[in-house]
C-alpha cells in the first residue's frame, strides 16, 4: 500500500510546536517515551514497547562450521523485519532503503562493538562453533525503531540461555535441556542506541522522535552507547551539518539516558529469573491477561467427548460407502504402470471442431478410436507395449495407448450403458467428417 | 477506502499469533479481481525467513478466509491480513485461524460466519488429544487441523498428517465440532466485552 503523504498543514503545525518546545504527546525535549519490556516463555525471546513502537525479538542458536578465516570464534547473524502489520507501506517485497540502513545500524552497533565474547562461543576450534541469530520483527511503528530494536536485541541477548556443551578429549557432549541447565551467553556490555532529530537546519533538537517528528525532521543523529560512557557507533543521516558541541551536548545526553534504560534492564530481566525461579506463569499471556479491558482469558476447559464415538458411529453408517476405487498398479513393460484408467479424453472434440478438412486429425484421438469403423485399426497391439501406431493413413504419429478399454470412466459409479453414450457421440462425428471428406 | 489495521492475539495455552488485517484497501491492478475483493495471508515465522511451510499455511488460511469473506461487497479491493508468530508451542495453524478470524471481525470486515481452528492429535493407541502441546504433536500418530465455520459447525478447511483410519477421522470431527463451541463462546465473550467498554 502507498504511504499516505504528510498534509502542509500537518508539518507546518509539527514544526511551530517544536519552535515553541512543544511537543505533540506533551513530552519535553529530552524526554524518552514510555518502555515496556515483557519476557515469552522461551529463553531469548522478549518483546519491547516503547510508546507505540513495537519490537519482537527472537535469539536461536545452532552448531555450524566456523568461518575460515575465524576458525575460533563463534558467528553472529542479526535480522531485523518490518512486518506489514507495522505500517501499511511495509510490503515484504519493497523496503530495502529503510531496512538496509536499519539492519547495518544495528549490526555495527552489536558486533563491532563487541559485546558478545565470540570466542566463549567456540565448541570445536575450526570445526564446531555456535551461530546466535537474532531476529527482530517490528510489530508497530510509531518512530525511532533503531531504539527499540536495539533494545529488543540485547536484552533478548542477555535472556537468553544456549544449551551446555562440554568436551572431553575427542568427545563433544551436547546436553539438552532437561540433562542440564541452559548457560547464559558471555555478554561484556550492553550498548544502546539514542536517536537525535533535527529540525530547522540543526537548531532544534528531540531526542525519541516519533513518527510524525520524524517525517518532519531533517537529519537524524544516532549514537549507540554503553553504561561505561563509552561510544559504540555513531552515525549522522540527512545532511544536517552540526557543530562540535551540538554533538558533545547530544553524547553527554546519551549517557545518562543509556544509564537509565540500562537500569530499567537490569530490573526486567531480574524480575523475570525471579519468576521463572519461583516457577510462577510467565510469559505473554501473563503480561498482557489483566491489564487491559480489551484482554480476556478463558481457563482451559475440559470437553466432554463421551458422545463423540456414538456421533462418529452415526455419521459413519448415514455416510455412503466410498465407491470402490480399487485400483491396482498394472505393468506393462519394466519401468511402464499403470494405475487406474483415464478418463475419456476431451481434446478429441476440440480438433475436430478445429480442424474440419484434415480428415488426419482424428488419429489424434487417443481413447476412443478404437471403436472407429472406419477402417483403422487402433490397434493396441500387444499388452506390453504402451506405445502403438494407430493407424494406417499417419504412420508416423506415434500415439501412447494407455489402456485396451477406453470406455470405461474412472468414477465406476455411473453405470456401463452411460458409459456408453458419451464415447458414441465423438465417434458419430468422426463418422460425419469422414463422410464429408 | 478504509485502512484500518486491528491487531488480536489469542494465546492457546503457549502459543500465540498476532494478527493485523488492513482492508479494504487499493490493489494492485496485477492481482485486482473484477468482482470481489482479493484477499492476501502472509505468515511471519519467528525464526528465520519465512519458507515454504509458511506459504503453504498461509494457502490453508487464505483459503478459508475466503470461504467466509464477503468479498463481493468491496469488488477491486484488497483485504490483506498479517500473521506473526509469536511464540510457538503446539497447534499452531489452529491459533493463527482463531487470530485471523478475531482480527477480520474486529477490522469490520463482512463474513458470512465465524470460523475457528481446532487441532486434534492421535497418539499411538488411539486416544484422542484436542489442543495438543508440541511435544504431544511430535509423538502422535496423526496430528488433524479442522476449521469449522460458527453457523452449523460446518467444515470449511482440513489439513491432516499421519496414518489414521475413517472411523478416527470422524471421531476426531465430532471432537473437534464440541471444541468449537467453546472457542465460539469465547468469541462471543470477548467481543461483547471489548464492544461494551470501549
Amino acid at each position: 500500500m502507498k504511504e499516505t503523504p504528510l498534509s502542509n498543514c500537518e508539518r507546518r503545525f509539527l514544526l511551530r510546536a517544536i519552535e515553541e518546545k512543544k511537543r505533540l504527546d506533551g513530552r519535553q525535549t529530552y524526554d524518552y517515551r514510555n518502555i515496556k519490556i515483557s519476557f515469552g516463555t522461551d529463553y531469548g525471546c522478549c518483546t519491547v514497547e516503547l510508546g507505540k513502537t513495537r519490537v519482537l525479538g527472537q535469539v536461536s542458536c545452532e552448531l555450524v562450521s566456523p568461518k575460515l578465516n575465524r576458525a575460533t570464534e563463534g558467528i553472529l547473524f542479526f535480522n531485523l523485519e518490518l512486518s506489514q502489520m507495522a505500517a501499511p507501506a511495509f510490503e515484504p517485497g519493497r523496503q530495502s532503503d529503510l531496512l538496509v540502513k536499519l539492519n547495518r545500524l544495528l549490526e555495527r552497533c552489536l558486533r563491532n562493538s563487541k559485546c558478545i565474547d565470540t570466542e566463549s562461543l567456540c565448541v570445536v576450534a575450526g570445526e564446531k562453533v555456535w551461530q546466535i541469530r537474532v531476529d527482530l520483527h517490528l510489530l508497530n511503528h510509531d518512530g525511532n525503531i533503531i531504539d527499540a530494536a536495539s533494545i529488543a536485541a540485547i536484552v533478548a541477548l542477555c535472556h537468553f540461555r544456549r544449551p551446555d556443551v562440554s568436551v572431553q578429549g575427542d568427545e563433544v557432549t551436547l546436553y539438552t535441556l532437561e540433562e542440564r541447565d541452559p548457560v547464559p551467553l558471555s555478554i561484556h556490555h550492553m550498548p544502546i542506541c539514542v536517536s537525535f532529530a533535527f529540525f530547522q537546519q540543526g537548531t532544534y533538537l528531540l531526542v525519541d522522535p516519533n513518527e510524525r517528528e520524524e517525517r518532519v525532521m531533517d537529519g537524524l543523529l544516532v549514537i549507540a552507547m554503553n553504561k561505561h560512557r563509552e561510544i559504540c557507533t555513531i552515525q549522522s543521516s540527512g545532511g544536517i551539518m552540526l557543530l562540535k558541541d551540538q554533538v558533545l551536548r547530544c553524547s553527554k545526553i546519551a549517557g545518562v539516558k543509556v544509564a537509565e534504560i540500562t537500569e530499567l534492564i537490569q530490573k526486567a530481566l531480574a524480575n523475570d529469573q525471579k519468576v521463572r525461579k519461583e516457577g510462577g506463569k510467565f510469559g505473554f499471556a501473563e503480561s498482557i491477561a489483566n491489564q487491559r479491558i480489551t484482554a480476556f482469558r478463558m481457563e482451559k476447559a475440559p470437553i466432554d467427548t463421551s458422545d463423540v464415538e456414538e456421533k462418529a458411529e452415526e455419521i459413519i453408517s448415514e455416510a455412503e460407502p466410498p465407491s470402490e476405487v480399487v485400483s491396482k498398479p498394472v505393468l506393462w513393460t519394466p519401468g511402464t504402470a499403470q494405475i487406474g484408467e483415464g478418463i475419456e479424453n476431451s481434446w478429441g472434440d476440440l480438433e475436430d471442431s478445429e480442424k474440419e478438412d484434415e480428415g488426419g486429425s482424428d488419429e489424434a484421438i487417443i481413447l476412443d478410436s478404437i471403436k472407429m469403423d472406419t477402417g483403422e485399426v487402433s490397434n493396441i497391439g500387444s499388452q506390453d507395449a504402451p506405445i502403438v501406431l494407430s493407424d494406417s493413413e499417419e504412420e508416423e504419429m506415434i500415439i501412447l495407448e494407455p489402456d485396451k478399454n477406453p470406455k470405461k470412466i474412472r468414477t465406476q459409479t455411473i453405470s456401463a450403458t452411460q458409459v456408453k453414450a458419451p464415447s458414441k457421440k465423438p465417434v458419430k462425428k468422426r463418422k460425419k467428417k469422414r463422410a464429408a471428406n | 477506502m478504509k485502512q484500518v489495521l486491528k491487531e488480536s492475539l489469542p494465546t492457546n495455552g503457549d502459543t500465540s499469533v498476532l494478527a493485523g488485517v488492513y482492508g479494504p484497501a487499493e490493489v494492485k491492478v496485477s492481482k485486482e479481481i473484477f468482482n470481489k475483493a482479493t484477499l492476501e495471508v502472509n505468515l511471519r515465522p519467528k525464526i528465520g525467513l519465512p519458507g515454504v511451510a509458511e506459504k503453504s499455511r498461509e494457502r490453508l488460511i487464505r483459503n478459508t478466509c475466503e470461504a467466509v469473506v464477503l468479498g463481493a461487497l468491496h469488488p477491486r479491493t484488497s483485504i490483506t491480513v498479517v500473521l506473526q508468530v509469536v511464540s510457538d508451542a503446539g497447534s499452531l495453524l489452529a491459533c493463527c485461524l482463531n487470530a485471523a478470524c478475531m482480527a477480520l471481525v474486529d477490522a469490520g470486515v463482512p463474513m458470512r460466519a465465524l470460523f475457528c481452528g481446532v487441532t486434534c492429535a492421535l497418539d499411538s493407541d488411539g486416544t484422542l488429544l484436542l489442543d495438543p502441546t508440541a511435544k504431544q504433536e511430535k509423538e502422535a500418530r496423526a496430528v488433524l487441523t479442522f476449521a469449522l465455520d460458527s453457523v452449523e459447525r460446518k467444515l470449511l478447511m482440513s489439513t491432516t498428517k499421519g496414518l489414521y483410519s475413517d472411523a478416527e477421522l470422524q471421531q476426531c470431527l465430532a471432537a473437534a465440532q464440541a471444541a468449537s463451541q467453546h472457542v465460539f463462546r469465547f468469541y462471543r465473550e470477548s467481543l461483547q466485552r471489548r464492544y461494551s467498554k470501549s
